[in-house]
């Protein structure tokens, strides 16, 4: 398992999990493929076994059954203390100590692994920096003088200290005020965009799981899997009844979330600025083909929409006519940005902006619904495909467990390990 | 004799009975401490030996010390054995008891961070268990010592050394010009004894309780 920027492959195989004095399994035979640099969120009512799932991956909680391979390599019986330094763990409520400094907080694996003091010292500063905290300020606070997001922050730093290429998050962002776990999980979003980590994240907030997630588990009594997905396909497509009660209501709403506006095909509109001799503006306006123009300023950003008509009434005056652009979306918008914009809009239109303000098209209602359409379409072949894949999964696996324990003994799985 | 003219005559004997009365106390109580933390180290994690731990160390504070001085005769002879192994044993309750409800203390979610960020057991107790704990233990050697003070005195009993001398001489001559004085002495003595160390213990607390968690 080498230390990777690229995140490592995790593999549960029949993992399982029982209790002494627990009349049933409080995690029955999970099987789950996390493929390297994806981040993967567990999502479950209550006492699903999603976090003793999680912790079964750094064997916080041994296993009674069933095998765990990181990058392909066995970690079931690896030592655990070893194991752990190389798996990034952020817990709720940070889990920060609290009678030693920011600063200390974050050096403690490095320190473990034997860094020399200078990379320490570097690595520190660097980690405060990245998760968006002052280290000339922050790094001498004790955790009872942070915010909780704050603290959130440094959890989240420590965790990543020794650059692991896995990283577990147990519902890291539950006890914070929604603002700032909002914040949070932009910041989250924005960091594994530079790192690239394998985060295997649990969550009872769905709404958190499809903002997070490349792909959710959606969990349910004793960890079975109900759905795996991409959250697009969850929510187009919810597996059965456990899972559309999860989703809640206003799934295709919720979908708008996901996609960006510079996903969709937006429409391109007749535009001048506003040096243009008025002739071209009037010529512009009769054979645009459409009863409107987009008047755009020096810098090419939209300016005011220009109607047939309106140059006339206002008497050819540039700076009276036509109504001011108030509204504007970028390419990063999500279409349920773009949506509400149209929704004010008075003329159920919206001009899409680049990165520096300028003008590079238009998102009416119509280029809305047909580009969710199609969205919501593809989305349910997909979710049907991923749906069968689990199925024929779980029949081969209930196949093996008929065949009786020859199966489990020959292969390796499976077996109730040595208590 | 007032007490004032007993104090300048005898002032170097009673510096010397008080300085071995310090002096027996404090070395009880390093020697109790280290015991003590070590008996709650070991059984804290466990409802039934932590239970035992407390329960035992308690029952050796309720056995009436001179009983327990008067007991050891027998067995070390007079003198400095008897006293030390008293002392010893009457300071760990409070240690232990509070070693145990410190570290029991701890909040479950710090040990588990510190399990899963991969502490091994080991450096989990001595870099976050213990400084955590080391609070409610201070409070607890702090208790021990002030018991202490006044259980050394009863160590004359059997030629031990300390301020306990003079209250005994004192009480054995009743009657005789000086015994009130002596009597009087001793006890100021070991009055101003534990005030000192009580001193000395918050002075401790100062620097020892890391700023991140004192009060």
């Amino acid at each position: 398992m080498p230390e990777s920027d690229h995140g490592a492959s995790i593999e549960l195989e029949s993992l399982t999990k029982r209790f002494p004095g627990g009349a049933q399994p409080a995690v029955d035979n999970v099987s789950m493929e996390i493929k390297a640099g994806e981040v993967v969120v567990f999502v479950g009512p209550s006492g699903c076994g999603k976090s003793t799932t999680l912790k079964m991956i750094n064997r916080l909680i041994e296993p009674t059954g069933g095998r765990i391979r990181i990058n392909g390599e066995d970690v079931t019986d690896m030592d655990p203390v070893k194991l752990r330094r190389k798996v990034g763990y952020a817990i709720q409520s940070a889990g920060l100590f609290p009678h030693m400094t920011v600063a200390q907080n974050i050096a403690l694996v490095p320190k473990m692994i034997g860094w020399p003091k200078t990379r320490i010292k570097e690595r520190t500063e660097e980690l405060l920096d990245l998760v968006g905290l002052d280290p000339g300020e922050f790094h001498g606070r004790y955790p009872r003088q942070l915010s909780g997001g704050q603290q959130q922050r440094v959890g989240v730093a420590r965790a990543l200290a020794a650059d692991p290429p896995v990283l577990l998050m147990d519902e890291p962002f539950g006890a914070v005020d929604p603002i700032t776990r909002d914040h949070l999980q932009d910041e989250l979003i924005r960091l594994q965009h530079e790192l690239h980590k394998t985060i295997v994240f649990v969550t009872h907030d769905f709404d958190e799981a499809i903002k997070i997630g490349d792909r959710i588990a959606v969990l349910r009594e004793r960890s079975h899997i109900a759905q795996f997905d991409t959250p697009e396909a969850i929510l187009t497509n919810p597996a059965d009844d456990f899972v559309s009660g999860f989703v809640g209501a206003g799934a295709a709403l919720k979908r708008l979330n996901l996609t960006r506006v510079r996903d969709v095909e937006v429409t391109d509109y007749p535009t001048v600025t506003i040096d243009d001799p008025l002739q071209q503006i009037f010529n512009r306006l009769r054979t645009g083909g459409t009863n409107e123009v987009l008047l755009l300023d020096r810098r090419g950003r939209p300016y005011k929409w220009l109607r047939r008509g309106d140059l006339m009434r206002a008497r050819g005056s540039l700076a009276r006519a036509g109504t001011l652009v108030h509204d504007t979306v970028t390419r990063d918008a999500t279409l349920r940005d773009a949506l509400e914009a149209v929704l004010t809009d008075n003329a159920g239109r919206v001009a899409v902006t680049g990165r520096r303000g300028e003008y590079t098209g238009v998102v009416d209602m119509e280029t809305l619904i047909n580009s969710v359409h199609e969205m919501l379409e593809a989305d349910r072949l997909d979710a049907m495909e991923h749906q069968h894949e689990l199925e024929s999964l779980r029949a081969s696996q209930t196949h093996a467990e008929q065949e009786g324990g020859g199966v489990a003994g020959v292969a390796g799985l499976g077996g109730e390990r040595k208590a | 004799m007032n007490f004032w003219e007993y104090l300048g005559n005898r002032h170097q004997q009673l510096l010397t009975d008080a300085y071995q009365h310090a002096s027996v106390v404090f070395q009880c109580m390093v020697v109790a401490t280290v015991i003590g933390v070590l008996i709650a180290v070991v059984t804290y994690s466990s409802e039934w030996s932590g239970n035992l731990a407390t329960t035992t160390t308690a029952t050796i504070l309720t056995v009436p010390a001179l009983a327990l001085i008067g007991l050891l005769i027998p067995i070390v002879g007079l003198g400095v054995p008897p006293t030390v192994i008293a002392l010893t044993l009457y300071g760990l309750l409070p240690v232990v008891r509070n070693a145990i409800v410190g570290l029991r203390g701890v909040d479950p979610s710090l040990v588990d961070a510190a399990t899963g960020i991969g502490m091994s057991r080991s450096a989990r107790l001595l870099r976050i268990e213990l400084p955590l704990a080391w609070p409610p233990i201070l409070t607890g050697i702090r208790v021990s010592t002030q018991m202490l003070m006044g259980i050394a005195a009863i160590a004359a009993y059997a030629s031990g050394p300390g301020l306990g001398n003079v209250i005994f001489r004192g009480l054995a001559s009743l009657g005789s010009a000086n015994a009130l004085n002596q009597v009087l002495a001793g006890t100021l003595g070991i009055i101003v004894l534990a005030l000192l160390f009580d001193a000395a213990y918050v002075l401790i607390g100062r620097l020892t309780i890391p700023r991140g968690i004192r009060a």
